[in-house]
């Protein structure tokens, strides 16, 4: 059984169709990339998935099972945006998890701080950018998940903190999990994915493991990418 | 060691090759255990299916082999080995010469810089 199956899915707004006739198989033990430019339907999809929006038509399934409360407690999702609350101290929002989350290991959420350098008692409004964002990532990935999504999870950072963040995101990843990044750093990103995932126009135009097609193109990613969706 | 990989080239091949140096020059020696898969990921800073993909394509070269249950060991074969290590000499011989010809110079003009330089 596929861990994720998203079968003819829609999502419109107002008689616009932001998400059209997607039809997606993901296993268990990937690293995927979810590839597109600014405003082709990442964010959508994956809420989506997370079922914090409501789909048109069609249907999404988490181990062959609709998306609700049971899928929710299997996916550990990383938004755009952080939502936490920043009068919070670092370590209330560990506590935060715990009650929230019962796959959630604090101890792991510690070690993981500690090794990138954080500060546990220092609250979140006083951390920067880079340092919140790392929280943030931190924290979804210490959940024993079956499916982490991370929409967007290098934006604001730097390059040697990208870094960081990869091996983070490849170190904790364990073979029953998969793990969906979405992102349009693909250059920053290509060496840890399995398979990649393009969208453009709110459709899947390809997906593909990614040596394989590196091999077909003898190009790299970012650059089959550019070429695909080159604006003209 | 620091590993870089390039992006138009499939990188399991770049580890593979990395592997590939790794033996010729003896890191890893005939007959060793080698680490699991997992260790290589984290020494590569790659994908675990990617390593994965690498130590399945050195075992179809017969370069490295598994024992059920056990692990992975390089190939008892020293000839194998000496074998790569000769096809990976050559090739970077040729590769010198094909550089100096473009530059105007022949093989024994190409030899005689080969002994000028202080190893």
């Amino acid at each position: 059984m596929e861990l994720l199956e998203i079968k003819n899915l829609t999502k419109s707004f107002d008689n616009k169709n932001i998400l059209e006739d997607i039809n997606l198989k993901i296993s268990s033990g990937k690293i995927i990339g979810l590839l597109g430019k600014n405003g082709a339907g990442k964010t959508t999809l994956i809420k989506l998935i997370n079922d914090l929006l409501t789909k048109t038509e069609g249907e999404i399934l988490i181990k062959g099972k609709n998306i609700g409360v049971e899928s929710k407690k299997v996916i550990s999702y990383l938004p755009e945006r952080t939502y936490l609350n920043k009068q919070m101290k670092v370590s209330e929002v560990i506590d935060y998890f715990k009650d929230f989350y019962d796959n959630f290991d604090a101890d792991k959420a510690r070690k993981l701080l500690k090794d990138l350098g954080l500060d546990v008692n220092q609250k979140i409004s006083k951390m920067s950018k880079g340092m919140q964002e790392k929280v943030g990532l931190v924290l979804v990935m210490s959940r024993n998940a079956d499916l982490y999504i991370l929409d967007e999870p290098l934006g604001g950072v730097d390059p040697a903190t990208r870094d960081y963040i990869l091996d983070t995101i490849l170190s904790n990843f364990n073979e029953n999990a998969s793990v969906i990044i979405s992102t349009h750093l693909i250059s920053d990103i290509e060496r840890i994915l399995d398979e990649v995932i393009f969208i453009d126009k709110g459709k899947i135009i390809l997906q593909s493991d990614a040596d394989k097609l590196r091999k077909k193109e003898k190009l790299s990613i970012d650059e089959i990418f550019r070429r695909m969706f080159k604006c003209s | 060691m620091e590993f870089t990989f390039d992006n138009n080239i499939p990188i399991y091949i770049q580890v593979l090759e990395y592997m590939k140096i790794y033996l010729i020059s003896g890191v890893f020696k005939c007959g060793e255990k080698l680490p699991s898969v997992r260790e290589f990921a984290t020494t590569f800073k790659v994908n675990p299916n990617t390593m994965q993909r690498a130590l399945a394509e050195l075992e179809s070269m017969n370069l490295i082999y598994t024992e059920r249950t056990n692990g992975k060991y390089v190939t008892k074969d020293t000839k194998l080995i000496s074998k790569l290590k000769d096809e990976y000499a050559t090739t970077l011989a040729k590769s010198y010469f094909e550089g100096m010809k473009r530059i105007g110079l022949g093989k024994a003009d190409s030899i005689k810089y080969l002994e000028g330089i202080e190893e």
